[in-house]
């Protein structure tokens, strides 16, 4: 297929950006979006132009370093998928495509498509884990039963790669899923919930001080996110929040 | 003579490790506030160590390219984590993971390191489900298991298939509470470049911000090397785009020796190779292999028939298929471990009975399978006269429970649906045994450095059993490494810290920073990639599955002859002050032409079929055994541990004689 890239390019993070034409040709339908776009930046380096940054490792939708907001959506228009997992099959010869980085206050451009997703580690870093020594005296795994049930949903909130691409698609830039998600992780498991209270205020408070916005109910998140993560964890979030404010020390 | 000491303790192997530790000496908790580490690499391995190192009270600095720790490669490991719980009741035990470790390895790896390893497995379970790992339940609430590659107990515990994602955001969760506490100095978007010594010892690293592209130094009383492994060598690997070989390299250039570079692990069951537009190979975990069963076309008019689109799989009667590893291996069949999976698809390939375009294919088929799991459901459910129809589709959800996302993988990637049609798979590159030389302390011929994880050698061998580099990354990372570095920075207490304003870091700093000018302003005409795709090939084809003489040393000259070429014609656009993606890539394709023919260099010395790799020269010829890998120990129960010595060729082989104390050296045998 040869196709039009619409590609926003912007040095730096002071510099202003623009939207820049590109053609590329022979495009396979077989190829991923991200190869597709190797082939555009094989084809910039070879004329001497600068090849368009973008993030992306693993390319094959685990890491969640890719974050392409592909014809007005995270991730581009397939479901469920990475971009690294989007294939040229959902495109067609001739189309016009537009590519942009994320683009939310809480997560400055760096270069091109990347930007910076330091908020994420910031929340996380507020409380996002089990105060427990690594160094080995813990108790036996099988010490501690966990329901089937349980540690299901809890793997399924766990299953968040921290993309951002719901705070990309939700029109007030919130991150609520993304912590919801965290959140309720360890609010379904017996461990660390001495520390329950403390690490859900911790945590939202960060996700305020980051700039992200509300949670307006839209449910766009759900809907872009990759891995499925559902609104019931920004549910589950909010209960524990009401459960930690009516907690007295 | 050797100048290698392994310093594996005295005594017998089951108490060498606890009376180590009763023996070493210990930092005052109040001493190690004065005393900074530097880890490069968060995964695993490099995370586990920090986050430990931080408990302790180190000050850790440590660093990554990706903008978290949260996306090391570890993330991607799909099947599961080994350690020897004997949770099922089937008969495991310390000694038989250690036992199945060394075997698996094909008796290429150091007995005490292995046993080690064996013994803190269990541990590690204990950690990861403290710090709120989801694995996966049974319904009494207990951890479930399923088994693996290469072993006849059920020890691998996982998270649904993302058990390596699970267990590095349990580390990530554990660096982030050290992060907070102010224990670990997290620098993302960083790129070790080389390695400072003062005195004989690693005492910092000279790192590249990507952002901004500044030079920065960071000094250490010792510096840990956990940046995974080198499988993109062969540029289409199941690693990641960003995995690299640079720190293990540079470290290596200043005094640290390479460990068996030619033993990597091919992985049997990976998606096939489309077209040469391709940019990475996607893997399915091995964990399928419990359930579907491999085969090809029995006669070779069928095979092409479906090469060439005119008969479908699901149309060939149960007696025209090869299922050729039962066929062949009847005691493990499907199970048998990667290295001979591997190589028996790339046989039925070779011989013309591949089965997609390309001839590279074999198919695993999950009928039997719906079939059996939906019989066993209809049972249970009470369903008397259930139609076929049904029960396939009953077992189609099991299935579909045990491994639903790898089958959505296959299809997204294939767009063909693997209930219907059997799944196409073949081996792809996947991990490196070899690595940095390491002994029993994981500290390498340089003082003071330390490398941990897929970049050291140490415990796998000639080839790797599923679901035990994951184990053996925290196993170091969490209650190796916090020991051992512990013994050798006692000696460091009052040395205070460490300036990075001397010439040694200026020394360093200037050849880095020359490297980089010297890209920045070459006026090539390729790109980066153009010569990694070159350098991938001669290692697909004369480095890979199979070797002989003839084609390593074609190799070696060929790669030496690419690596001209790169230094002449390479073109990187931007600046070097910036962030700058394609000088990234640069550095690290550059590392990877020496390392390319070192490692071709390494594969010429060892005249034996081993683990994963097929030396034609050394085949067994009669015997039950006739036509398998010939492993020869009389002359090759060694670690070759190379030395720099300006060119790769020019490098000088030391070899660590293995000892097999308490494992019987015997030829593998899966029949
Ligand atoms: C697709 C896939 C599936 C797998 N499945 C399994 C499995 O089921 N079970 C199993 O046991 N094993 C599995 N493995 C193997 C296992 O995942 C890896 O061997 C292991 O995770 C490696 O961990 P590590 O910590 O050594 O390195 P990595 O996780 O690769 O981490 C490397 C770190 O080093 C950093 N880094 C690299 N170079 C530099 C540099 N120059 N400067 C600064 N930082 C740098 C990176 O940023 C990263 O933080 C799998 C591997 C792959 C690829
Ligand atoms: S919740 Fe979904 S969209 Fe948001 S960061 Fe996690 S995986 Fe990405
Ligand atoms: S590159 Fe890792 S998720 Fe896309």
């Amino acid at each position: 297929m040869n196709l039009t890239l619409k590609i926003w390019r912007q040095k730096g993070p002071q510099d202003k950006g623009k939207m820049v034409d590109y053609k590329v040709s022979d495009i396979s339908e077989h190829m991923s979006f991200l190869e597709m776009m190797d082939v555009l930046n094989e084809q910039l380096v070879n004329s001497g132009e600068e090849p368009v940054a973008f993030d992306h490792d693993c390319r094959e939708g685990i890491c969640g370093m890719c974050s392409l907001h592909i014809n007005g959506e995270a991730h581009g228009p397939d479901r469920g998928i990475t971009t690294c997992q989007l294939h040229m099959r959902m495109f067609k010869d001739g189309d016009t495509i537009t590519i942009e980085p994320w683009r939310a206050k809480a997560f400055p451009v760096i270069k091109d498509l990347i930007v910076d997703r330091m908020a994420f580690e910031r929340i996380q870093q507020a409380g996002g884990y089990i105060s427990v020594n690594t160094s080995g005296n813990t108790q036996d795994a099988n010490a501690l039963p966990i329901s089937k049930h349980n540690a299901d949903e809890a793997m399924d909130a766990a299953a968040c790669i921290g993309c951002g691409a719901c705070v990309a698609s939700c029109k007030n830039s919130s991150a609520m899923l993304f912590v919801g998600a965290k959140v309720s992780q360890f609010a379904l498991l017996p461990q660390g919930q001495v520390e329950a209270a403390d690490r859900v205020k911790n945590m939202v408070a960060q996700m305020d001080l980051e700039g992200f916005g509300n949670c307006t109910n839209t449910g766009a998140c759900e809907v872009e996110c990759p891995k499925g993560i559902s609104l019931e964890n920004i549910a589950r979030m909010n209960r524990e929040l009401v459960k930690a404010s009516l907690i007295k020390f | 003579m050797s100048v290698l000491d392994s310093k594996v303790p005295e005594g017998p192997i089951k108490d060498k490790w606890t009376t180590y530790k009763d023996k070493i000496n210990l930092v005052n908790p109040a001493n190690k506030r004065h005393i900074d580490i530097i880890v490069v690499g968060t995964g695993l391995a490099g995370g586990s160590a920090a986050a430990t190192l931080a408990e302790l009270g180190y000050n850790v600095k440590a660093f990554a390219y990706q903008d978290s720790p949260r996306r090391a490669h570890s993330i991607a490991a799909q099947g599961g984590i080994n350690a020897a719980k004997n949770y099922m009741g089937d008969g495991d035990s310390t000694y038989r993971l250690f036992y199945d470790t060394v075997k698996g390895g094909d008796y290429r790896s150091r007995e005490a390191n292995v046993h080690r390893l064996a013994e803190v497995s269990g541990n590690i379970i204990d950690q990861c489900v403290a710090q709120g790992v989801p694995f996966a339940r049974d319904y009494g609430g207990l951890l479930d298991n399923r088994s693996f590659g290469g072993v006849l107990v059920s020890r691998t515990f996982y998270a649904k298939g993302q058990t390596g994602q699970q267990l590095l955001l349990g580390c990530y969760s554990a660096m982030n509470r050290q992060i907070a506490r102010g224990k670990i100095d997290m620098y993302n978007r960083h790129e070790m470049l080389d390695v400072v010594k003062v005195d004989g010892k690693a005492r910092g690293i000279i790192a590249r911000d990507l952002i901004t592209g500044e030079i920065e130094r960071h000094s250490a009383h010792a510096v840990v090397i956990a940046t995974g492994g080198y499988g993109n060598v062969y540029f289409l690997s199941t690693n990641a785009m960003g995995s690299n070989a640079t720190a293990a390299w540079k470290i290596h250039k200043k005094g640290a020796f390479f460990a068996n570079p030619c033993f990597t692990q091919i992985h049997p069951t990976c998606i096939p190779r489309s077209g040469d537009y391709q940019s990475k190979l996607t893997l399915m975990s091995e964990s399928l292999r419990n359930d579907g069963r491999i085969w090809v076309p029995a006669k070779l008019e069928d095979a092409k028939a479906i090469q060439e689109g005119r008969l479908k799989p699901t149309e060939l009667a149960e007696e025209d298929r090869d299922y050729y590893l039962e066929r062949r291996y009847p005691a493990f069949g499907n199970l048998v471990p990667r290295d001979v999976a591997s190589r028996a698809a790339k046989e039925r390939c070779d011989a013309g009975y591949g089965v997609n375009a390309t001839g590279e294919a074999v198919y695993l088929d999950f009928a039997a399978a719906f079939v059996r799991y939906g019989s066993e459901q209809a049972k249970i459910k009470g369903l008397k006269n259930a139609s076929k129809e049904e029960i396939i589709k009953l077992g189609q959800e099991i299935i579909e429970q045990k491994y639903g996302n790898l089958f959505q993988m296959y299809e997204k990637i294939i767009a063909e649906n693997p209930y219907e049609t059997p799944m196409m798979i073949y081996p792809a590159t996947h991990y490196t045994m070899g690595g940095v030389w390491v002994d029993y302390n994981l500290m390498t011929t340089v003082d003071g450095l330390y490398c941990i994880g897929e970049a050291n050698f140490s415990d796998h061998g000639a080839n790797r059993l599923g679901a035990s580099a994951l184990m053996q990354g925290l196993a170091d990372g969490y209650f190796v490494l916090p020991y051992t570095i512990g013994d050798y920075l006692a000696d460091d207490i009052r040395t205070g810290p460490i300036s990075t304003e001397t010439k040694e870091f200026d020394e360093v700093e200037k050849e880095v920073k020359d490297k980089i000018d010297f890209f920045i302003n070459n006026n090539g005409t390729k790109s980066v990639d153009h010569f990694h795709k070159r350098l991938g090939k001669v290692m697909w084809d004369k480095v890979g599955m199979s070797r002989n003489e003839k084609d390593l040393k074609e190799a070696m000259v060929e790669i030496k002859a690419i690596r001209e070429e790169f230094w002449k014609e390479v073109k990187v656009p931007g600046d070097a002050n910036e962030m700058n993606p394609e000088l990234e890539k640069a550095g690290r394709v550059a590392d990877f032409l020496e390392l390319g023919e070192l490692f071709a260099k390494d594969a010429l010395i060892r005249n034996e079929s081993c683990g994963g790799h097929f030396r034609e020269e050394s085949v067994e010829l009669d015997g039950e055994q006739k036509g398998e890998a010939k492993r020869n120990d009389k002359d090759f129960a060694f670690v070759s541990a190379w030395e720099y010595k300006g060119e790769p060729a020019d490098a000088v082989l030391h070899k660590e004689e293995l000892e097999f104390k308490d494992i019987e050296l015997k030829q593998r045998s899966y029949k």
